[in-house]
């Protein structure tokens, strides 16, 4: 087994853990919830048809949309009731699965109960059980196969989809195959896939002797497979009996350099002895409001992101005033610390491929509005929803031919092979040089500055040893060391893995 | 067993299902220990009249009394645990044994002490082997598992019987047997029982009364012996002309060789 390989296995205990119980907690939450609605249905029709019309309704929603859905609402929830409740992490993953798992268990359960045998019904009262010693007695064990299967259903779609619950910041079987497929380690993203798969078979095996016991009535096996399920249930709750105490949250958004800069900061706080988690891929959106709510303690934004998006300026003044101004906001609206800028820039640079370049004559934005009708325009997922975009049209008039939103990892090579003509790139990415990119100017400076700053939420600002132990990576990192620690883990031969770059990065600096 | 089953009354007794009148101002006394047979056709009322006495139908108008106690002043599920109920689809428990299924109401009563014993004597009661007691309904024949449904009905010692076309799913060897071995039981227990047929030969066999139901009233009361012997009016004429028919084509038949 190679070095790839060993470094994927190491993540996988701890996500594996965390994982399960996620999944468990839904399904075990959802099971709660479904159990009284089906008894409830399978005495109403009417009931019955609005209950599964909403678990239907609830399954038409994207996975993934739902549990971004559940940031703000949750946001909104704490607001109301003057705080206290944490919008990112495990309770919006929770919920978002908890209501994803509800159709399968309700359909299984009502269908269940219905189904019991009429005779048996008519004999139960007949011989004079009340309504509850009919339930308890003869519907509930006759439907018991029935509503397993539900179970059983749930339990596989519930392991499955825990794996987008790291884009609400909760740690799963998903951290790697995000982050994998952020810095193309196909090794990580195959590991992550595996695991959560392996996951999910044994589970569906095991769920499926039980609902086979209990079907053929023969308790022993439905014991056996139920024990084996505890026992793997108690190894992955034990994490959570360790102490909480002087855990430091480091967030990071969707990108390698993100990545990178939270294990060097990472890294800094271990030696302090600090225990540190990581909430790798949160949106730009989420980020900042998560440090606002003490989600997470420290994470790396951009001036120029907080200025246009959080902000709302679309004025572009000095960098060193911008700065003092969002240290002053920050502070004042939300709390937040900003410790201080890296020292480099992160923005958005034009590129084009230089035969391009020089065929077509480019050299700053100007020209490219003036060529842009023959040109497709490739992005990352999100620019062409942010406020820069705005502000780079009113200054220069661009019609593009077309407009193509990529992931950021397949973004220059889409440019490379000529599915875009100019993507709009980021300053610090190793790939731009790498791929001898040409960056056109922008002479009118319509984009603002893009400096990297390092914020703090208002709980760690007011630990000094945190802050001592993070201030001197304040104007250390220059924007070519920052380019070449992000090409280790961009590029496709000798990858890195972003602990290993971030250690590079951290060598390069000194004390 | 030294006290006799109840008796029943039903006075102005209607049941309607919307526009339908299932049962139409009723009234009706049974002595009690009689065994009477309800006959009529299908539709005819009689099992939605049954049906009321235990409560699993609630009459619309009227009221019924066990032994001068009126129903509806009874929780329903304390009245049925005195009443013995046997249908024609059985309803044993699948997924419980022989035994819990005939102890169930004991177990529903609290009864904890000679359960076991109890179970073993209704076994002897209703003809069936000890070691039934560990099988599951399932492993049965129709009639082993209506006899373990007599047997079930029977476990608290209820006064009254009511049994809904109990036999009539059974093959007609099967049916003669279990009729003939309840009419036993019913006189050896002091039982009051209702029981409800479309089939008059068994009612002729079994009962010491038989009323003729149609559209909802009673258009026949009268013992096998007066129904048979004729002017009883056109309803229970047409449905003893049938089996009297066979039976004398069956001495005929005897005659001849």
């Amino acid at each position: 087994m190679n070095e790839a390989w060993r470094n994927a296995f190491a993540r996988i205990p701890d996500l594996l853990a965390a994982h399960v119980q996620l999944s468990f907690s839904a399904l075990l939450l959802a099971t709660a919830i479904c159990l009284p609605l089906s008894i409830w249905a399978a005495r109403a029709p009417r009931v019955a048809a609005v209950i599964l019309g909403f678990a239907s309704l609830i399954q038409t929603i994207p996975a993934l949309a739902l549990l971004a859905l559940f940031y703000p609402v949750l946001l909104g929830l704490s607001l109301l009731f003057g705080g206290g409740i944490k919008a990112l992490g495990f309770l919006p993953a929770l919920l978002a699965l908890t209501l994803y798992a509800l159709l399968p268990i309700l359909r299984n359960a009502v269908t269940g109960l219905i189904g019991v045998d009429p005779a048996a019904k008519e004999a139960a009262d007949g011989l004079g059980m009340t309504a509850s010693q009919k339930l308890r007695l003869v519907e509930a064990p006759l439907a018991a196969p029935t509503i397993m299967a539900g179970v059983r259903t749930a339990a596989v779609w519930t392991i499955g989809a825990a794996t987008l619950s790291t884009t609400v910041g909760q740690a799963s079987l998903g951290d790697m195959i995000f982050a994998g497929l952020q810095t193309q380690n196909w090794t990580l993203v195959l590991a992550g896939c595996l695991a959560s798969a392996c996951l999910a078979i044994i589970v569906d095996l095991l769920l499926g002797q039980i609902e086979k016991s209990i079907a053929q009535r023969k308790k022993a096996r439905a014991w056996i497979a139920t024990t084996i399920l505890g026992v793997g249930l108690a190894i992955a709750l034990l994490p959570t009996l360790q102490s909480r105490e002087n855990v430091i949250v480091i967030g990071a958004k969707g990108f390698s350099e993100q990545f990178i800069l939270a294990r060097l900061i990472g890294s800094r706080l271990e030696e302090q002895g600090y225990v540190i988690e990581y909430r790798d891929g949160l949106g730009s959106a989420v980020v900042f409001r998560a440090v606002a709510a003490d989600d997470i303690d420290i994470y790396i934004d951009y001036s120029g992101t907080i200025w246009t998006n959080q902000m709302k300026r679309t004025d572009a003044p000095p960098t060193h005033e911008m700065l003092t101004e969002i240290g002053r906001w920050a502070n004042q609206n939300h709390g937040v610390t900003m410790v201080g800028a890296l020292g480099f820039e992160n923005t958005y640079a034009f590129a084009v491929r230089p035969e391009d370049a020089a065929a077509r004559d480019l050299k700053t934005l100007e020209d490219l509005a003036r060529v842009s009708p023959d040109f497709v325009f490739g992005t990352d997922l999100e620019f062409l929803e942010r406020p820069e975009w705005d502000m780079v049209q009113n200054t220069y008039p661009m019609r593009f031919k077309e407009e193509r939103s990529f992931n950021p990892t397949f973004m220059y090579p889409a440019l490379a092979s000529g599915e875009a003509d100019v993507i709009s790139a980021f300053s610090s990415d190793g790939r731009i040089a790498a791929n001898n990119f040409f960056v056109l100017n922008d002479e009118k400076g319509a984009v603002p500055s893009y400096e990297a700053l390092l914020m703090v939420s208002a709980d760690s600002a007011g630990d000094e040893r945190l802050v001592n132990a993070i201030q001197p990576l304040v104007g250390a990192i220059s924007v070519g060391k920052m380019r070449e620690a992000n090409y280790m883990v961009d590029r496709e031969k000798d990858k890195k893995t972003p602990r290993q770059a971030a250690a590079w990065l951290d060598e390069q600096i000194g004390e | 067993m030294s006290t006799i089953g109840p008796s029943i009354s039903l006075n102005n007794v209607s049941r309607h299902f919307g526009a339908v009148k299932a049962v139409d101002e009723l009234s009706l006394k049974i002595e009690a220990g009689s065994l009477v047979a309800l006959v009529g056709l299908s539709g005819s009322g009689k099992s939605t009249l049954l049906k009321m006495i235990n409560r699993l139908v609630e009459p619309s108008s009227g009221s019924i009394l066990v032994d001068n106690e009126r129903v509806e002043n009874i929780d329903p599920h304390v009245l049925r645990r005195r009443i013995g109920y046997v249908f024609q689809n059985i309803g044993l428990f699948p997924h419980m044994t022989i035994a819990r299924n005939i102890a169930i109401g004991l177990e529903l009563a609290g009864e904890i002490e000679g359960r076991s014993n109890r179970v073993a004597a209704l076994l002897e009661l209703v003809e069936l082997p000890q070691e039934m007691a560990l099988r599951m309904p399932g492993q049965l024949s129709g009639g082993q598992q209506q006899r373990v449904g007599v047997a079930r009905a029977l476990a608290t010692r209820p006064g009254l019987m009511l049994m809904d076309e109990p036999f009539g799913a059974l093959d007609p060897v099967t049916r003669d047997n279990l009729t003939e071995q309840y009419k036993k039981l019913h006189n050896k227990l002091d039982l009051t029982t209702i029981i409800v047929t479309h089939d008059m030969a068994e009612a002729l066999y079994l009962a010491d009364r038989i009323l003729v139901m149609q559209d909802g009233q009673i258009k026949a009361d009268a013992t096998p012996a007066e129904l048979l012997s004729g002017n009883i009016g056109e309803e229970a004429e047409a449905l003893v002309a049938v089996p009297r028919a066979q039976a004398e084509h069956f001495h005929a038949l005897g005659q001849q060789s």
